[in-house]
């Protein structure tokens, strides 16, 4: 049920808005694209690491002389292989990391952090020998009491991670060993005084459980360390770029000495931003110099790649009897895993980000505790605060008897609205997405039956700008190739082919689109951040332009008149005389009138496209088990310019069912001795095609002002409002209101239990 | 005992209509041996413990996780691998479907999707929604919340009962290109 973008504007164009198919399509359908395990070198070989089974420990010593001894075990590094790193802030694009908690995480020094945490590598002939190594390493640990829920690991007698970590508040330190890493404040108007005005105040506490971004493709990266010392890595990363900043910072080698090539990758979410693997292949290429390929199994991934938080929230809202918020206080503690530098901010500058709130206040606190270090996934940090927020507006409505959607457009962020850590909108589009929703097939349908009930929730995500670059050469066949530093998660070659073909005037497939490694093309940010449409396509834009000017010039060559004299338009250049030629006329004849036509084009947008998003859910609560159906979902959102729909509806639809997945089923389930229960895809349920309907999607287009065609990111919004949206779906069904994530039948059961 | 590879075994099966002759040691997966040692990258590693479906290949016709068969299990059987799917340079209708209905993103689980649904539509050439999502039931996808997936097997079970022969360029570029050179 996916019809053509509902659009607020007038431009028309050829190619935006179409349904190419994608160029790395056939590859993809036919097993021949090539993910980094699909690469394999003469002489390569396999490397395996020994990670720590305890969650909190002291590594006393570690025995490495029987894996190396053995038959077919070619290197063997522990973390004294690694380069001492001081304290050092480094940016990676989306968020910024500490570099020396990056190689301590990478490989741990002298105490293990978590269940999963790397202590020794081994590269051998094959992974079997690799494997049987690790069980010859000998490691003795002097285990440490460990925590592993937020509010736990704030309290003052906390097992403490870090003995120098002190908590940041507003730049000044605090004075005693804390696992409380930042407090963040954010405040506008008078708090107190507007609650105490307001008619009607909802206070609620939510917690929800830390999941895990679950790409289909693990961690897998291959390094050649080379006899003319410099470094090659083919990996899987949403940015080539970042990763060769972090491999050369770790290894402390200059930064143009490594090459990376990033392979098709299969899944992000923001989950392959920082390094895992790629450092710890390259010492062990060093050793044995040859390459060394690392693949991680599945539990791997789960343990000891970066999940999203688990959080504490604590939301109190103040409104009019006629529903028009006064004011909002929320309270959020989110874990940040092992190191300090979780998703505290953003989930911060989110939590009230779809209303106008003219009194605010939110207190934040990035919590260190012995669970891997957590990492951006999908607006990280937006989902849990909406959960929070939308659910206690949800309960507003109900209080107050008023729609839950006519209470969002009483109170939507708008044009001019100040967000509360202090941004105001530009044109954005959430009124627009509630109106399409109100105006929905969905809405307008009653749903009929026992235990059935509806939910809505909105969601924001900033969507950043960033840098990218891009070079473009035209062929003599009227075609062009497009060099990209952007990785390809979900079919952005296309996207941003496609605004190079409506700036040209031809169509999407004679722009060739090719992602190249950091050697080849300028400085690009990574794909993440909902920012690779909106920031590489900008910069497919202006390469457009920066090809138009030649072109004009040549035409101008070839018709011996001044360039003044050329125009063009829509594909065609126009000279005096009214001479025409198309671009592929013009392109065919390059050869003989001049140098070859080369483009480039670099970008550095420091703002946001603003991506706001409502969801309505219908569910059946059955409730002998408290197992939850999904029976309609709709994801309704603003793309600004959707430029291939078929992927826009791919993105609403993908995050949808991510962020269903949250609300019912996925967490990490942890064992008495701080160890994950469910560390496999058959334990850690995400959801499967038989737990779900179609997801309908309406695509609404607001205009972006900062980009020449419209377009706003898209990729992140979609998974902040659906366990809101559940939420309220599974009360107006039970009458259970659920305060915890996920809503997994045994909570659900219990709830409505105790409900007669 | 470490150190001590087990023997080798020497295997003969056909892969995708061809025969194939080769030694593996009885540990290693199938979904090992096609993609290191007969180079069929094809069927991609997920999870390796049979939980994802990303390494879906036909074993006799049959739907299996790669990764939890032994090679040694496949001695006299016929496999087919998304690399045997496409016929002579043309795509199979499933592959030509997902293609036409962006029935992927990332791409890493769709070999995996493309050989389950085969192995659904030579059975049952028109299955109902239900019985579309249940046969894909292991194949996890991460990225595209299944919609375009299911479609796409429903588009492929017409396409194959009206006996369409696949087209290797596909329709809708056609229909831009030509669009984009008439308005030029």
């Amino acid at each position: 049920m996916n019809g053509s973008p509902i659009s607020y504007s007038d431009k028309k164009y050829k190619v935006l808005g179409t349904r190419p198919i994608r160029h790395d399509g056939t590859d993809k359908v036919t097993g021949r694209a090539i993910y980094t395990n699909d690469v394999h070198f003469p002489d390569m070989v396999h490397g395996k690491i020994l990670r720590s089974p305890h969650a909190h420990a002291k590594i006393l010593s570690i025995d490495t002389s029987a894996a190396q001894a053995l038959d077919g075990v070619l290197a063997v590094i522990t973390g004294e292989d690694w380069p001492h790193l001081k304290d050092k802030i480094a940016h990676l694009g989306e968020g910024a990391v500490n570099l020396a908690d990056l190689s301590e995480n990478c490989m741990a020094i002298d105490k293990a952090l978590y269940k999963g945490h790397a202590i020794a590598a081994v590269a051998a002939r094959n992974v079997h020998i690799a494997e049987e190594a690790l069980s010859l390493i000998k490691v003795e640990y002097e285990t440490l009491p460990s925590v592993l829920w937020v509010q736990d690991a704030m309290q003052d007698d906390a097992p403490i991670l870090h003995e120098d970590l002190r908590t940041d508040y507003m730049g000044a330190k605090g004075d005693k060993p804390t696992n409380i890493a930042t407090h963040l404040q954010f405040e506008q108007g008078d708090v107190e005084a507007a609650l105490a005005s307001a008619d009607v105040v909802i206070e609620r506490e939510f917690k929800t459980a830390t999941v895990h971004q679950g790409y289909i493709e693990p961690h897998n990266s291959i390094a050649l360390w080379n006899e003319d010392g410099k470094l090659k890595i083919w990996t899987s990363t949403q940015g080539s770029f970042t990763c060769r900043q972090q491999v050369a910072e770790l290894l402390q080698i200059p930064l143009s000495r490594v090459t990376v090539t990033p392979c098709e990758i299969g899944g992000g979410f923001g989950g392959k931003i920082a390094v895992y693997l790629e450092p710890v292949a390259a010492l062990l290429s060093r050793k044995c110099g040859r390459p060394v390929k690392m693949v991680m199994q599945r539990d791997e991934v789960l343990e000891a790649t970066g999940p999203t938080p688990g959080s504490y929230m604590k939301i109190k809202i103040g409104a009019t009897k006629e529903g028009k918020l006064v004011a909002g206080d929320a309270y959020l503690a989110y874990d940040a895993g092992a190191y300090p530098g979780g998703v505290i901010g953003p989930g911060c500058m989110c939590v009230f980000s779809c209303v106008e709130l003219p009194n605010a206040r939110v207190h934040g606190y990035d919590v260190c505790l012995n669970k891997p270090k957590t990492q951006a996934y999908r607006a990280p940090g937006a989902t849990q605060a909406a959960f929070a927020f939308e659910s206690v507006m949800n309960e507003l409505a109900d209080t107050l008897c008023i729609c839950p959607l006519e209470l969002r457009l009483k109170n939507a962020a708008k044009e001019g609205t100040r967000r509360v850590d202090g941004p105001i909108y530009p044109r954005v589009g959430l009124i627009e997405c509630l109106e399409a929703a109100k105006n929905s097939d969905h809405w307008n349908t009653p749903l009929e039956g026992k235990h059935r009930g509806r939910g809505i929730a909105a969601g924001f995500w900033f969507n950043i700008g960033l840098k990218s670059s891009v070079s473009a050469t035209v062929n003599s066949d009227g075609t062009v190739n497009l060099l990209e530093g952007s990785t390809d998660i979900g079919g952005t070659r296309t996207s941003i082919a496609m605004q190079l073909a409506e700036t040209l005037g031809i169509a999407a497939e004679d722009v060739h689109p090719k992602v190249v490694d950091t050697d080849s093309v300028g400085y690009t940010d990574v794909t993440g951040g909902s920012r690779t449409t909106f920031a590489t396509g900008l910069a497919a834009y202006e390469v457009g332009l920066d090809l138009r000017k030649q072109l004009c010039q040549r035409a101008a060559t070839l018709w011996e008149c001044d360039v003044e004299d050329v125009r063009f338009d829509s594909g065609t250049f126009v000279g005096c005389d009214n001479k025409k030629i198309t671009f592929r006329e013009l392109a065919e004849q390059l050869p003989e009138i001049g140098e070859p036509v080369v483009g480039r084009a670099s970008i550095s947008k420091d703002v946001s496209t603003n991506g706001f998003g409502v969801h309505i859910c219908d569910v059946e609560v059955d409730p002998e088990t408290g197992k939850v159906r999904v029976l309609r979902y709709t994801a309704i959102q603003d793309a600004g310019k959707a430029i291939h729909p078929s992927y826009v509806e791919g993105q609403l639809q993908g995050g949808a069912v991510q962020g269903i997945g949250w609300a019912l089923n996925e967490e990490y389930f942890y064992r008495d001795d701080a160890t994950m229960a469910n560390a496999s895809l058959l334990d850690y349920r995400m959801p499967t095609c038989y737990d779900l309907p179609m997801i309908d999607t309406i695509i609404v287009e607001v205009p972006n002002p900062d980009h020449p065609y419209g377009v706003r990111g898209v990729g992140e919004t979609p998974i902040v409002p659906p366990p809101a949206a559940v939420q309220s779906a599974i009360y107006h069904a039970c009458g259970a209101r659920m305060f915890k994530l996920p809503m997994s039948p045994p909570k659900l059961w219990k709830a409505i239990s105790q409900l007669s | 005992m470490p150190g001590k590879a087990p023997a080798k075994m020497a295997i003969s099966t056909t892969i995708n209509g061809q025969n194939y002759d080769f030694l593996c040691e009885p540990r290693q997966s199938l979904l090992e041996v096609l993609r290191d040692s007969l180079q069929l990258t094809g069927a991609k590693e997920g999870c390796n413990n049979g939980n994802c479906g990303a390494c879906t290949v036909l074993l006799d016709g049959e739907p299996v996780n790669s990764c939890i068969v032994l090679a040694v299990e496949v001695q006299g059987r016929e496999l087919t691998t998304i690399e045997g799917i496409a016929n002579r340079g043309e795509l199979h209708p499933i592959q030509q479907c997902f293609l036409e209905g962006a029935a992927l993103q990332c791409g890493i689980c769709t070999p995996g999707f493309i050989v389950a649904a085969k192995a659904l539509l030579d059975k049952k050439p028109n299955p109902s929604e239900e019985e579309i999502r249940f046969a894909l039931a292991g194949n996890l996808c991460r990225c595209t919340g299944y919609d375009k997936i299911v479609r796409s097997v429903q588009a492929a079970s017409e396409r194959i009962q009206a006996g369409s022969t696949p087209k290797q360029n596909p329709q809708p570029n056609q229909t831009n290109q030509q669009q984009a050179q008439q308005q030029q």
